[in-house]
């Protein structure tokens, strides 16, 4: 693809910084493209060209200006849909939120544009990020780029989507089980979770607190390596934002990989891979050994409870959040509700799809009298047995690797009527957030003609040494480069 | 394992503050019928002197320093029904 749509996000903030093209030239471009094939993939929600090109043009005249080029100068994102940006409505894939205009904006979002990045729109997602294919958004699925018969994965569906597409370089996405790195797999993009409390959750739709993070979505190791330096930090907005410092994590990339350690868990991948997918995983294992790193087994026992200790934390802590949803303050409101109870179940059973019922009232009961030992509290202290496991991991490798999904994306339809088996597409990307440790998701090449992922889990704010498995892998495969046929 | 009936599901959306409907009750007690049984594991694990994860809130406490919050006007702009500068919602005691 040629034009600036071809271009990484590095090389086209260092072109507007040269002045060899303008921010509004790279906006326009990736604003042609997205309108040519948004009608075949429906990624987004909103786009709002205006105001996109009106903030290049400024970027454009503070440059001539002699101003000097912040590190994402010109370059266009996408966000999705439950992250506040100034100017935009967020929906959150709801009816129940549909119109609402936020009076606030995320700190991540502003600090992408401080750094010089444009958003161009909002992407689609499962209602409140609840799911792992977009088909839960109240207004459409996002489709794959690769075939659009099937998923694009999700929640951040719709940002993979966009990325994968050419839409944009880069997009912002949200991961509470795996709502990232699973749909950055199933597109065949990159896709990193930051480490719980690494990045602000100010202007973030709250859904499960204790697992929520906000990441990068790109095509590149080095975009995501300078968007996740921009997007990380402290915000004083956020209480749960850690103090830990950012490195420059594209300066770490030259450093590669050479004498990392990765552990694969063996055993729990036995759980069922598809086999070529564990075909692409494997090879992945041996560039990186081609690329300096060591590979051995490692015994991660609990992880087998992951995905049921998850869907009782996940959804008590969304009953929970999603208790605001009343009626009254903002969002929609049941019309003509005789008093207050009806008017809050009214509204509730109106505005809230399936998905978002079925995890509030599991959630509610998990929390309920009488079961909240059984349930809750115990899934809380399966969560620190999971947590010690990576510990112990931890103590003789520097990552630890599994395939992002057991299998490569999946026709739309195949499990929306059973819940458990859509439930078990996060079967490996749980973990990090139960955890609360950093996890990316790389391309590992194609199964049956669709992208699969290679996931790296790392130790507590060491995105960086994940980020240097991904420039190991990008020298010495082209996995990265692959583009769906569009 | 406790039995999900369709007063079970009733009693919790009632918690929850969601009003269902008939054909929404019988299916809901059905899968999360099946949700819980696929739980049960959790149930066989030793988890005897095992701490709860503990929130790491703790360590991130702030100052408790008065500062501006949102502005009156636009807190009140998104809701369906307001006056007098407050929300306003129908009676709160059934008729």
């Amino acid at each position: 693809m040629s034009g600036p749509v071809g271009l990484t996000a590095a090389a086209m903030a260092r072109r507007v910084a040269e002045r060899a093209l303008s921010a509004e030239e790279v906006v326009r471009a990736h604003l042609d493209r997205a309108f040519a094939v948004e009608p075949a993939i429906d990624a987004f929600l909103a786009i709002d060209a205006e105001q996109a090109l009106a903030q290049a043009r400024q970027l454009d005249r503070a440059l001539a200006g002699g101003a000097k080029a912040p590190p994402l100068a010109g370059v266009p994102i996408a966000v999705k849909d439950i992250l506040h940006v100034d100017g935009f409505p967020t929906s959150c894939g709801s009816r129940l939120l549909a119109g609402y205009r936020p009076p606030f904006e995320a700190t991540v979002v502003t600090r992408l544009e401080a750094a010089g990045a444009i958003v161009v729109g909002k992407t689609n997602l499962d209602e409140f990020a609840m799911g792992s294919s977009t088909e839960h958004s109240a207004f459409k699925p996002t489709r794959n780029p690769w075939d659009r018969e099937r998923v694009p994965g999700g929640s951040s569906g719709g940002s993979a989507a966009a990325v994968a597409a050419r839409m944009v370089p880069l997009a912002l996405g949200t991961d509470t089980g795996g709502s990232i790195r699973q749909p950055a797999a199933l597109c065949g993009v990159l896709g990193l979770k930051p480490t719980w409390g690494r990045a602000s959750r100010y202007g973030l739709v709250a859904f499960a607190s204790s697992l929520d993070q906000v990441g990068p979505l790109a095509r590149n190791v080095e975009d995501l390596a300078i968007a996740s330096s921009v997007l990380c930090g402290h915000d004083a907005q956020d209480a749960t934002s850690a103090a830990e410092p950012v490195p420059d994590f594209a300066a770490a990339l030259a450093r590669g990989a050479k004498g990392l350690r990765v552990g694969v868990p063996r055993r729990f991948l036995a759980q069922g891979v598809e086999p070529e997918t564990l075909a692409r995983f494997d090879e992945s294992l041996r560039a990186l050994e081609t690329a300096g790193a060591t590979i051995s087994d490692v015994e991660l026992p609990h992880l087998e409870h992951a995905i049921p200790t998850y869907y009782l934390v996940a959804t008590a802590e969304a009953s929970s959040n999603l208790a605001r949803y009343d009626g009254v303050r903002y969002g929609a409101r049941a019309p003509a509700a005789p008093d207050l109870r009806r008017l809050y179940g009214e509204t509730r059973d109106q505005g809230f799809g399936d998905e978002v019922k079925r995890r509030i009232l599991l959630g509610t009961f998990a929390l309920s009298s009488g079961y909240y030992d059984a349930y809750y509290l115990r899934a809380q202290k399966v969560r620190t047995l999971i947590r010690r496991d990576f510990e112990e991991g931890f103590a003789t490798c520097d990552a630890i690797a599994t395939p992002t999904t057991p299998a490569p994306a999946f026709r739309f339809g195949e499990k929306t009527k059973d819940p458990l088996q859509m439930y078990l597409a996060d079967i490996f990307t749980v973990p990090a957030n139960l955890a609360g440790l950093p996890a990316l998701s790389l391309p590992c090449g194609l199964a049956s003609g669709l992208p699969v992922g290679l996931q790296l889990v790392g130790r507590p704010f060491d995105e960086e040494t994940l980020l240097r498995f991904g420039a190991a892998l990008e020298q010495v495969s082209t996995h990265h480069e692959l583009a769906p046929p569009l | 394992m406790p039995r999900i009936t369709e007063e079970t599901v009733d009693s919790v959306a009632r918690l929850a503050r969601l009003s269902l409907t008939p054909d929404e009750r019988s299916r809901f007690a059905r899968e999360l019928q099946a949700i819980l049984a696929w739980a049960e594991s959790l149930q066989s694990l030793d988890t005897t002197d095992v701490p709860a994860v503990q929130s790491a809130l703790a360590e991130h406490l702030r100052e408790d320093a008065p500062h501006d919050g949102l502005p009156h006007d636009r807190a009140l702009e998104q809701a369906g029904d307001h006056a007098d500068g407050l929300f306003r919602v129908p009676r709160v005691l059934p008729g």
